[in-house]
């Protein structure tokens, strides 16, 4: 960006301000810290300057929003033409519940829906299971056939919203349940829009709620991605999370590598079972988590957005430029909220939830300030939205594009993370793949080690928490927590029998033994679990087939 | 906790409170043990070896539910290494072995390699003993095929199980030496995977350079997740078992096994008086620093300290 | 009687959240403690089982999904009624601090809460085992 004779000159000034005004300011007393190290693990220097970004080509490297390679932003006026979606994640207990906490976030000016279900949902058991027992409707809400799903959606008209679900293993049962609940509200499936999370491989590494092994798992994606062509075309067939990798102890740039080695083994599968790349990466979607490194973390958006429209050009050789278009949600960092002082979590959500924005997030969740403690209250799922509303209509910081592009320290560390997720995802490519590595348990172990040395430095004190580490204070425990009924686990369980005696079982039975004949064959699922789910099969039925033919993840545990 | 009372009424609890006496050194477990010695041989002993990242456990677990099936109690040791550094370690094979877990009739115990001189294999020989005193039909111990410890440790077993997998590269070199030897069977797990021809063809070729001729080691491919070639693998082992028993070798093997456990207790029992004998006088920093200074060498250094400990005996 | 300390650590439930339960079976481990993961998605039953087997000293179980007061205190009754009398549970996660009265008094020895460092677990089961 500079020419050789000015750069010179920044040299010369640099040195001359280093050999004069810092060696004699050192000299009265060191800084705060021998070295400045980023949360990524690299050293973060006194001062950038044009010399540190020497290199960069602007019409190549930044170029313009909505046009390659995006680090910029995807859409071309970004929040100037429309704000980020305010979408918060919510659901809990029964169906019937979380109805009513959607239509009151949507009153509160929320613009999209986000389901969380609960772990036995997740899983693909009924409520009535042994293994469900105790975690029915504690995390999310319990969905076991499209009647709970039927009221979940209650006058909530599908083709108004925009519903993103988090469903990984069993999502196919969940998409096909949404389908059917729009089919009934007359909204047909071309008018849906939203998302499944559909990605079973960070699963595997982080988030632990996986049922079946690799193979046939990557199968009922790819049959995901190419029904969802033909017939859900609005609809985003997968959001490739970093977020729980990010959870699970990675670093930044650990979270771009392995989200997008995860992106890589989705397209190269998707090619492998004869999809055209065009096809279906126009809907991929990411899930990136925000923390408190503000700057980092603005840096972390615009190097994965660059890095993946290189990734789908280069190596996949993609054509629609909505195929090299990185489009991410945002969930600020539950890890880095406290127990501690619970009130200060808001704060914390305030800097993430600027970090996401000035990265240039199409959606963005921010978490409440008692969730290391419990499930939000309603109070405080309202704090976490209007900390939104303030960053969008306040701060003035939606009002031009990526404002933060030019800064010599953000641009070299957008370098900086480029540089490293790309090394990272070249040694999983000589690994064989994402898939690999995780069998192999080298992206776990890195997180791993990136988990421990984090513990160990909040520990030592050289990493300071506010209020857990440094600043505590004598607290009295926090009141008015959300508790979920226990009884909502009997509850399922007679909606449950109630369901399995007025259903016609001989359908059901049928639709179950076809589902089952073609998970032997490689014939896309998709149409069979949407004709078992319109029959109100459960979810447990329909998993249960899957899991005999397909067998189970057998987990690997890397320490 | 009466252990002797609950080892004879089947008590889980105290069987797993004797292993670990055993392998904290409790004298009054050797004492148990040799109440009960008349009760071990029985069980037959299979070990299961082979590098890191094989499917040992995988293995283990799906042979275990094999032998469930046909009624027998099956007995699982699993070894893990300890940290050199802080002593500690993590043993998780268990992970691979959840549905065995509340099987009434399967008894899983993970143990630390705990570095000590010769305490692992005294630990496990233990630890099979017990087991064997239990009614275990099968014991299963399982290591990873890397030192010589754990060599000495399947050593002890009739049977030697050797894990391997596709694409070790050159790790199956560094393996071959010392360890390949003592597979009695060999499986190629994950099989499926590219390169299993390779390995297959490998320790073919090493086989053929061993020149056994009266019993040549199997080697069969299996995928152990999906519990492919499970069956033929515990042929394997049975027709093992068979030979070893027509051959004669099997009684042979057990006396060489109990040859060095005999050997191995006296070396510790006579490192048991030393170490006292340093604890109590300074005699054997006396001699280190006379070795150290050569005023004396320490072949000399080592008779006078039988000597010595002789005369403490005789006190 | 210089012996390591075992601990079985357990992730009860359905909950993949094994962050915490990972970071203190290491630092158990760098404490010289031997530690016998089992991994996720235990029941009660298992839980309890391995504890005799392995014959611990301690059983240290994670649980952030809010299933808590179902599970802990089942693991308790299992271990009790196999003979597990001195052994040593402890509990952590997402926990509210109203629950914990409920579950020490369902015999859980001891609740650790998000930010509790790893050397205060570890010192408490020091503390706390019921052999030498």
């Amino acid at each position: 960006m500079y020419n050789k004779e000015k750069l010179d000159a920044v040299k010369a000034a640099r040195e001359n301000w280093e050999n004069n005004k810092i060696a004699k300011t050192l000299a009265k007393g060191p800084e705060r810290k021998e070295k400045f190290m980023s949360t990524s693990g690299y050293e973060v220097k006194r001062l950038y300057t044009p010399e540190d970004i020497a290199d960069l080509d602007y019409n190549e490297d930044l170029s313009y929003p909505g046009e390659f390679p995006y680090t910029r932003g995807v859409q071309p006026t970004m929040y100037r033409g429309k704000l980020w979606t305010m979408r918060q994640y919510a659901g809990f207990a029964t169906a019937e519940e979380s109805n009513k906490r959607y239509k009151y976030l949507l009153e509160q000016g929320q613009t999209g829906l986000s389901v969380a279900f609960d772990l036995p949902t997740q899983i693909g058991y009924d409520s009535d299971h042994p293994l469900a027992e105790g975690e029915v409707g504690k995390v999310g809400v319990a969905i076991d056939s499209l009647k709970d799903m039927e009221i979940l959606f209650d006058g909530i008209p599908l083709d108004k919203v925009s519903t993103s679900m988090t469903i990984n293993a069993p999502a196919a049962v969940l998409l096909a349940m949404y389908i059917a609940v729009a089919e009934k509200q007359g909204v047909t499936p071309d008018k849906l829009s939203g998302t499944i999370q559909n990605d079973i491989l960070k699963e595997y590494i982080a988030r632990g709620t996986y049922i079946f092994p690799t193979e046939p798992s990557m199968r009922l994606i790819t049959n995901i991605f190419e029904y969802c062509a033909k017939n859900v075309p609005k609809w985003n067939t997968i959001s490739i999370s970093g977020y729980h990798i990010r959870e699970a102890g990675s670093t930044a740039v650990q979270e771009v590598a392995f989200t997008l080695a995860d992106g890589i083994a989705y397209v190269e599968a998707a090619i492998k079972a004869g999809l055209d790349v065009d096809q279906f990466a126009p809907r991929l979607s990411f899930f990136f988590n925000a923390h408190n490194d503000l700057l980092e973390e603005v840096a972390k958006f615009r190097a994965a957005r660059r890095l993946w429209a290189k990734i789908m050009k280069e190596r996949f050789h993609a054509k629609d430029p909505k195929s090299m278009m990185l489009r991410f949600h945002t969930q600020t960092g539950g890890s880095t909220l406290t127990a501690q002082q619970p009130d200060n979590n808001i704060v914390r959500v305030a800097i993430q939830t600027l970090a996401a924005v000035l990265g240039g997030t199409q959606s963005l969740h921010t978490n409440s300030r008692d969730e290391a403690l419990a499930l939000p209250t309603e109070d405080s799922v309202r704090i976490a939205l209007r900390t939104q509303q303030i960053v969008a209509y306040e701060s003035g910081v939606a009002d031009t594009i990526d404002p933060l592009a030019g800064s010599y320290y953000v641009e070299s560390m957008t370098n900086e993370i480029e540089k490293r997720a790309a090394e990272y995802i070249a040694k999983i490519d000589e690994l064989g793949g994402a898939a690999k590595a995780i069998e192999k348990g080298f992206i776990q172990q890195e997180i791993q080690d990136s988990a421990y040395r984090y513990q160990k430095e909040v520990e030592s004190g050289e990493r300071i928490v506010v209020g857990m580490n440094k600043f505590q204070i004598q607290e009295s425990a926090p009141k008015g927590l959300l508790r979920v009924d226990p009884a909502v686990g009997e509850m399922q369980k007679e909606k449950l029998k109630a369901l399995r005696d007025e259903r016609d079982n001989a359908k059901v039975e049928e639709s179950l033994a076809e589902l089952k004949r073609a998970a032997g064959t490689d014939e896309n699922l998709m149409p069979y679990i949407l004709t078992a789910v319109k029959q109100y099969a459960t979810l447990g039925e329909i998993c249960g087939v899957l899991r005999e033919v397909f067998g189970e993840y057998q987990q690997s545990v890397i320490l | 906790m009466d252990i002797r009372a609950g080892l004879l009424s089947g008590s889980k609890r105290a069987a797993a409170r004797l292993i670990t006496m055993i392998e904290n050194g409790d004298p009054e477990a050797i004492e148990i043990i040799k109440e009960n010695y008349h009760k071990t041989g029985k069980a037959r002993i299979i070990g299961v070896t082979g590098p890191p990242g094989a499917g040992k456990s995988t293995v283990t677990d799906k042979l275990a539910k094999l032998v469930r099936k046909q009624g027998k109690r099956v007995a699982i040791i699993a070894v893990d290494p300890t940290s050199p550094f802080s002593g500690g370690a993590i043993l998780g094979d268990r992970i691979r072995m959840s549905d065995l877990n509340t099987d009434e009739g399967v008894f899983i115990r993970s143990m630390g390699t705990r570095g000590a001189l010769g305490g692992l294999s005294k630990s496990v020989h233990g630890a099979i003993k017990v087991m064997d005193i239990f009614g275990c039909d099968y014991i299963f111990v399982e290591t990873v095929g890397v030192g010589q410890s754990e060599i000495d440790i399947v050593k002890v077993a009739d049977t030697v199980l050797m894990v391997m997998v596709p694409g070790l590269g050159d790790d199956i070199q560094a393996i071959k030496a010392g360890i390949m030897e003592i597979g009695d069977v060999f499986a190629i797990n994950k099989s499926d995977r590219e390169g299993a021809e390779k390995t297959a063809t490998e320790i073919e070729l090493m086989l053929d350079l061993n020149g056994m001729t009266e019993y040549r080691p199997p080697v069969k491919n299996i995928i152990a997740k999906d519990n492919k070639g499970i069956d033929e693998l515990w042929e394997a082992l049975e027709s093992h078992y068979k030979y070893m028993v027509s051959s004669g070798n099997f009684d042979k093997r057990r006396e060489k096994a109990i040859e060095t456990e005999i050997l191995e207790i006296f070396k510790q029992n006579l490192l048991d008086r030393v170490m006292r004998l340093q604890k109590n006088t300074e005699y054997l920093s006396e001699l280190i620093s006379k070795v150290f200074n050569k005023q004396l060498d320490p072949f000399n250094a080592a008779v006078e300290l039988a000597n010595v400990l002789n005369k403490e005996e005789g006190k | 009687m210089n012996r390591p300390i075992r601990v079985l650590v357990a992730k009860p439930g359905l909950d993949g959240h094994d962050r915490g339960a990972k970071v203190v079976a290491r630092a158990m481990r760098d404490a010289g403690m031997e530690v016998i993961y089992t991994g996720l998605r235990q029941t009660p039953e298992q839980i309890a089982e391995a504890a005799i087997q392995e014959d611990v000293d301690c059983v240290a179980m994670s649980i952030l999904s809010g299933a808590h007061n179902h599970l802990f205190p089942k693991v308790v009754k299992l271990v009790r009624e196999k003979g597990g009398e001195d052994i040593l549970i402890i509990g952590g996660g997402v926990i509210p601090e109203e629950d914990i009265p409920g579950l020490k008094e369902a015999g859980i020895a001891e609740i650790f809460t998000p930010g509790t460092p790893t050397s205060v677990t570890i010192d408490f089961i020091r503390n706390n085992i019921k052999r030498d």
